[in-house]
């Protein structure tokens, strides 16, 4: 009995001509675009105490604006990112929402910073700008690329051969939770200059 | 046969994904879709962005583009790269200087592999202080030279590829009193100078001053070769490095 429908799943694999290792290989590029994308969002976190600090030199009494960054960067970086974020909607959707959270109040930041010529003209604040500016051109970058692999895994599991395949060699393989197109829409904060 | 069928959804999901753009085609290392450089210019930053990759191996290239088509240049930059493979295939070390003259829109553009030579903070100050003011008055050819220039003058480590505005600012800002002194005070050297027979040192003096800033642009740009003929791009990938601007 068992053997017969060993056989079965044999031909049937033979049949498709299917590639068994799919799955695990799209598998892969998920976490490799998945840790692009944490990298950038890190880089961001990582920019902003200093972004602050030369603020504040110069626009100290916007301290509303200054406080609502530091307390969304805070949120944002406290949140204990479960091992399988990306499986898990819940805590995927609270880590987007953080960023998001971030990315608009980074975004008020700037345009409150139009109002300070010599900040403007500060080189620290130019050179920080420009790497915050290219920060969230390479979330957006990374955040595509992250989207365009889990749709192949995703639709890799979902559809013949592919769901069988899974099914029987990698039960552990899991639908991969991804970032929403509404949200992206306000991902890049309006920086004028 | 899966394989086959993989392959070609792939193919399909490409052209789908980049449907929306349709990319000049990669005819050499200066792709003037444009019209806004002239053949000499064209020639000469050719043969410097030619000797460039074979001193180095990266690869520089530049694109001017009738048309974004509706995105941002950001992005329309990461979408061309990624679509010339431009830079060495597992090092990433390509540079596109992308300009949008329809859209007013400049954005030097980085590959992984060489963001950290090239970064951000210097693309900016590359567009802010050499290609913006050319750009500015109209002149797009020395925006672009002066561009490539400063671009090939940070990969080549030089340290002062690209002038901060505060060293052209700050003669400005001082005081015409001390001007006045300074003046007198040359005055008075060249004096001593002349009647000391030293007349030497200052020719070499202000001749230095002259073009030090310039030589990093020009040089290269003799090479006698025409070039250009089978560039192709190494297969280097874009993650969105580099600064925009406008003007």
């Amino acid at each position: 009995m068992l053997a017969r429908m060993l056989a079965i799943i044999f031909t049937v694999f033979a049949l498709a001509g299917c590639d068994v290792n799919a799955v695990p290989r799209l598998d892969e590029e998920v976490k490799a675009s998945w840790s692009q994308v944490q990298n950038q969002y890190q880089r961001r976190a990582d920019l902003i105490p200093n972004l602050v600090e030369t603020v504040k030199g110069y626009a100290a009494h916007e301290s509303e604006t200054l406080e609502a960054v530091i307390a969304a960067r805070a949120k944002a970086t406290a949140m204990q990112l479960p091992d399988n974020l990306t499986q898990d909607p819940d805590a995927f959707r609270q880590f987007q929402e953080n960023q998001a959270g971030l990315t608009s109040a980074l975004a008020r930041l700037m345009v409150v910073v139009e109002q300070y010529p010599n900040l403007k003209a500060d080189q620290q604040f130019i050179a920080l700008q420009s790497q915050l500016e290219g920060t969230e051109n390479r979330i957006a970058v990374a955040r595509k690329d992250y989207i365009a692999t889990v749709q192949r895994y995703n639709t890799e599991l979902r559809t013949f051969p592919g769901r069988f395949v899974a099914a029987v060699l990698y039960p552990d393989a899991k639908v991969r939770e991804t970032f929403t197109a509404s949200e992206a829409a306000q991902q890049v904060p309006a920086v004028k200059f | 046969m899966r394989r086959l069928l993989f392959t070609l959804l792939l193919v399909v999901a490409g052209a789908a994904q980049a449907a929306g753009l349709s990319f000049p085609p990669l005819t050499g290392r200066v792709v003037d879709q444009a019209g806004i450089l002239s053949p000499a210019a064209k020639q000469t930053l050719t043969a410097e962005l030619e000797a460039h990759e074979r001193a180095t191996s990266q690869q520089v290239v530049v694109a001017t583009v009738t048309s974004l088509e509706e995105r941002d240049i950001a992005e329309y930059g990461v979408e061309l790269g990624r679509a010339w493979g431009i830079g060495q295939k597992d090092k990433n070390t390509g540079v596109i200087l992308l300009v949008a003259p329809n859209e007013r829109a400049v954005r030097i553009e980085i590959g992984y592999g060489l963001e950290g030579t090239l970064t951000d903070a210097t693309s900016r100050l590359i567009i802010e202080n050499v290609i913006l003011p050319q750009f500015r008055t109209g002149n797009m050819e020395a925006g672009i030279v002066g561009g490539v220039g400063a671009i090939l003058g940070v990969l080549r480590g030089d340290p002062d590829a690209v002038p901060s505005p505060r060293k052209s600012g700050d003669p400005g800002q001082l005081p015409p009193i001390v001007i006045a002194l300074i003046i007198v005070f040359i005055m008075m050297r060249i004096g001593m100078r002349r009647s000391t027979g030293h007349r030497d040192y200052w020719h070499a003096t202000t001749g230095r001053r002259g073009h030090g800033g310039l030589g990093g642009f020009i040089g290269g740009g003799f090479g006698g070769r025409s070039g250009g003929g089978g560039f192709s791009g190494g297969g280097g990938s874009f993650g969105g490095g580099g600064a925009s601007g406008r003007w």
